[in-house]
């Protein structure tokens, strides 16, 4: 298991090393940072400055060497234009994303496992139809618009819920979040109504099919025979079986919500991570860019190596290769 | 069960007591500062930031110009020395005094900031500043410099208290963020807020007492979210409003929308350096030499344009039609250039009188991302082109990408393209802003032409403007700019302008905004009852 999982570690380093080489050079291949930066009015000299100063002067190569040297000691590059070390930039905006996905997560569970379950139990039901018609459009449409008509729906027209940015942050067992406050609660609901969308359709479907499967399963015409009512059928028998593939796909797919929450803090001027990167596109801010991939990609391979390495406590049938040498 | 019951308890509790804090103005902004520090970044959004905190010498009003904010008085009292006299009794708004000690530190900071993406340095080489009394100071160049005022008021004055030793960062954290302007900094946080509070001492110059007890800038970067947060009364004035909904905008009620005229051009630049221009070709694909350089086809390009047609479709009347560099009202504008007429036949005969009766293939690079419909305007020249027999193909692309390669993006780091659509906003709102720039010949070593993409080289207009820029009487240098302007644009068609870009505010309706010429979007200029 040790020596399984110190080779995982290794593969995983060689990804991130070879994910910095292509991450670094496409990104210097991209335009000039420094026309994005500098005010048009100044002359010659000061661009030149300027590009002296951003170390641009250089050549990719050496720029690349000195950003593994210094990724190695932890430290991923400051931003262009903010003068502040990438990383610090990107772990100040996480909050903000961790929050909206968790709360979007929460949004879609009890949202989604519901309407699956009564979609599986009464399959042939007008309702049934109508949650599994709409979930398509769950899947289909796309997010942006769908964000705005939120905002015009429920901020403009209903006056409602506030349509733009992050609410107060509150405090609560000594974490800071703004899901601790009324405010922050409003806040957070349409962006987060607007993310799970896609995850609640998917969960519908998911949930659906198990139902499904489970209800023809002769524990449950056992239970049937046996007396128990039709509350405890569902609640206790169906919904404990079909969890275990929604566990394992919302697992996966939350780490999809955190780095691609990007369209979502865009409209709704979420200030996360997301926005962040965005921003840092538009701008040529490469070491941010740089730093954000870097992070996405050592928090999926990790994950993936975490997933790996749990199905073998899970499930012992699931033998990993190498394992058993 | 106990335990959950406490804890919801004490949730619910914090959710209540947690509740909304009183704030008078909310600002929805599209470009948010990317620092407190008003030396770290010279760019738009920071210097129209930084002005709500910090004061300047000379200020700048909603046209550009001039007003005594922190200097009293300022003239030249030789060839090479201006004297600035400083106002009395001005306090930072920690409490303490306002001295001509604070104007020297600046000096010396504002070139300096260690890693700045965009300096001061541009504004203050050159220039000796002299500290003669408390309250006055001489600033001395080697050679006449007219531009003195013009210079001075892009620099931010810091407390010299605060501000040594102090780094960007300590601006950020409102360790160092001490002013004199109306209001004060309480908090930034980057992609979220910036928080201000009056400053209820403030001296009161330009735009008087600060309105607001306290402003609350919100970053909005998208268009239709900005608008969406105001009309859901979250905002209660924001800037950038896309052209495209100002017409159904205006028809709401409930909103007040300003729209003015900016110091931005939106022009056509013309490779006019290379006998063999890479975008360019003959009719069915063969080579040519290149037609731009003849300027019967710069002109008959300027006829071809339908200006009427591009302010009215393309730019939904939210532009003025353009027929030199800056827009009337302006410093070193000539009297008597006039937009270029629709013309289509007179341009048809100048290109046959050049030879090119037949057209020719060309293509219009321009940004997509960068000025107000930028690549719409693109796609419009290329159809009024076609009618004079220039077949024009359209490549727009996103900024981060055009600006490199229409700079330097060719062999020798030379211009890449060979016809390109760009727009220039005079930042010191006089002709020689834009004329300097684009339209004197590219030369690194006195810092000329530096978005002179064409390389437009004419040097009887060099020495004009040299000359201009050497002339300390106003309404001297204001002649021989119109005369350069008028050689360069209206005789050589250096570059064609197209139309001056209009900037649309919307507040709800009890407010009033002035629009600012130079886009920037500051609190003190919106009025509400």
């Amino acid at each position: 298991m040790l020596e399984y999982i110190l080779k995982r570690f290794g593969q995983s380093f060689l990804v991130l090393f070879i994910m910095s080489i292509l991450v670094f050079v496409g990104v210097n291949l991209v335009g000039d940072p420094v026309e994005m930066l500098i005010n048009p009015e100044a002359d010659q000299a000061e661009v030149e400055r300027v590009i002296r100063e951003l170390g641009l002067d250089k050549p990719v190569s050496e720029q690349y060497w000195y950003f593994l040297t210094n990724a190695l000691k932890g430290d991923l590059g400051s931003s262009f234009i903010y003068n502040e070390p990438a990383l610090k930039l990107i772990l100040q905006r996480m909050p903000a994303t961790l929050e909206l996905a968790l709360f979007s997560l929460f949004i879609s569970l009890i949202i989604a496992i519901p309407l699956g379950i009564y979609a599986g139990y009464k399959p042939n039901s007008k309702a049934s139809k109508t949650i599994m018609a709409g979930s398509i459009l769950g899947f289909s449409m796309p997010t942006f618009w769908v964000g705005i008509i939120f905002i015009m729906f429920f901020a403009v027209y209903l006056g409602w819920l506030p349509s733009t940015g992050r609410g107060e942050i509150g405090s609560f067992l000594g974490i800071e979040s703004s899901l601790f406050t009324l405010n922050g609660l409003s806040h957070v609901f349409l962006p987060a109504l607007n993310l799970a969308l896609f995850k609640i359709s998917s969960v519908i479907r998911l949930t659906r099919a198990g139902t499904r499967e489970i209800i023809l399963q002769d524990y449950i015409t056992f239970a049937r025979a046996k007396g128990l009512s039709e509350k405890r059928i569902v609640l206790v028998h169906i919904l404990k079986n079909i969890l275990i593939p929604i566990v394992t796909v919302i697992g996966l797919e939350f780490g999809s919500l955190i780095a691609f929450s990007t369209v979502t803090e865009t409209v709704f001027a979420w200030p996360g991570m997301g926005k962040l990167i965005i921003d840092s596109i538009y701008n040529l801010d490469r070491p941010v860019i740089v730093a954000y991939l870097m992070i996405i990609v050592t928090f999926f391979v990790f994950l993936n190596l975490a997933v790996d390495i749990l199905y073998t406590f899970l499930d012992p049938r699931v033998r990993l290769k190498g394992m058993n040498q | 069960m106990r335990l959950i019951k406490t804890f919801l308890v004490l949730f619910v509790s914090i959710l209540l007591s947690n509740l909304s804090f009183a704030k008078d103005l909310t600002v929805g902004l599209k470009s948010e500062p990317s620092s407190i520090d008003p030396h770290y970044h010279n760019l738009g959004p920071n210097n129209a930031f930084a002005t709500h905190i910090f004061g300047t010498l000379v200020g700048s009003d909603e046209n550009q110009q001039h007003y005594p904010d922190l200097a009293t008085s300022w003239k030249p009292i030789d060839d090479t020395t201006w004297e600035f006299k400083l106002r009395k009794g001005v306090k930072w708004h920690d409490g303490s005094d306002f001295t001509a000690d604070d104007v020297m530190f600046t000096a010396q900071r504002a070139p300096n900031v260690p890693k700045s993406p965009s300096g001061f340095g541009t504004y203050l080489k050159g220039k000796t500043f002299i500290k003669i009394d408390s309250h006055t100071i001489h600033i001395k160049t080697k050679k006449p410099y007219p531009l003195m005022p013009n210079d001075i008021m892009t620099v931010k004055i810091i407390s010299k208290k605060y501000g040594e030793g102090a780094t960007t960062a300590d601006y950020n954290s409102g360790k160092a963020a001490i002013g004199t302007g109306p209001y004060k900094f309480v908090k930034w946080v980057p992609g979220d807020r910036i928080e201000l509070k009056a400053n209820e001492n403030y001296h009161g110059a330009g735009t008087g007492k600060p309105k607001y007890k306290n402003v609350l800038f919100k970053p909005i970067k998208s268009g239709p979210a900005r608008i969406a947060a105001l009309l859901a009364k979250d905002v209660d004035f924001i800037d950038n409003v896309p052209p495209l909904n100002v017409a159904k905008l205006k028809t709401n009620p409930t909103l007040s929308i300003n729209s003015g005229a900016s110091n931005r051009v939106i022009y056509l630049h013309m490779d006019q350096f290379r006998e063999n221009s890479p975008h360019i070709k003959a009719i069915g694909g063969g080579k040519i030499k290149n037609p731009l350089m003849d300027v019967r086809v710069r002109k008959a390009i300027s006829l071809a344009i339908n200006r009427d047609a591009m302010v009215s479709k393309v730019m939904e009347n939210i532009a003025v039609k353009a027929g030199q560099l800056l827009p009337k009202g302006f410093h070193g504008v000539s009297p008597n250039m006039k937009p270029d007429p629709y013309d289509p036949e007179t341009a048809k005969k100048l290109m046959a009188e050049a030879g090119y009766e037949k057209g020719f293939e060309m293509t219009i690079h321009g940004p997509n991302d960068r000025y107000i419909n930028d690549a719409k305007i693109a796609e419009a020249l290329a159809q009024m082109f076609s009618r004079i027999g220039i077949k024009a193909k359209v490549e727009t692309m996103p900024k981060a990408v055009y600006f490199k390669r229409a700079s330097r993006g060719g062999p020798n780091k030379s211009p890449e393209f060979s016809f390109m659509v760009l727009g220039w906003g005079a930042g010191s709102g006089e002709a020689s802003s834009p004329l300097r720039a684009l339209l004197h010949t590219y030369d690194k070593s006195i810092g000329m032409g530096r978005a002179n993409r064409g390389r437009h080289s004419d040097p009887s207009v060099d020495k004009i403007i040299q000359e201009a820029l050497a002339t300390v009487d106003s309404d001297a240098r204001g002649k021989l700019l119109a005369k350069a302007t008028e050689i360069a644009v209206g005789k050589n068609y250096g570059v064609i302008p197209v139309h001056y870009q209009m900037n649309t505010w919307a507040a709800k309706s009890t407010c009033s905004y002035t629009p600012r010429t130079d886009e920037r979007t500051i609190a003190t200029y919106l009025n509400c009852k």
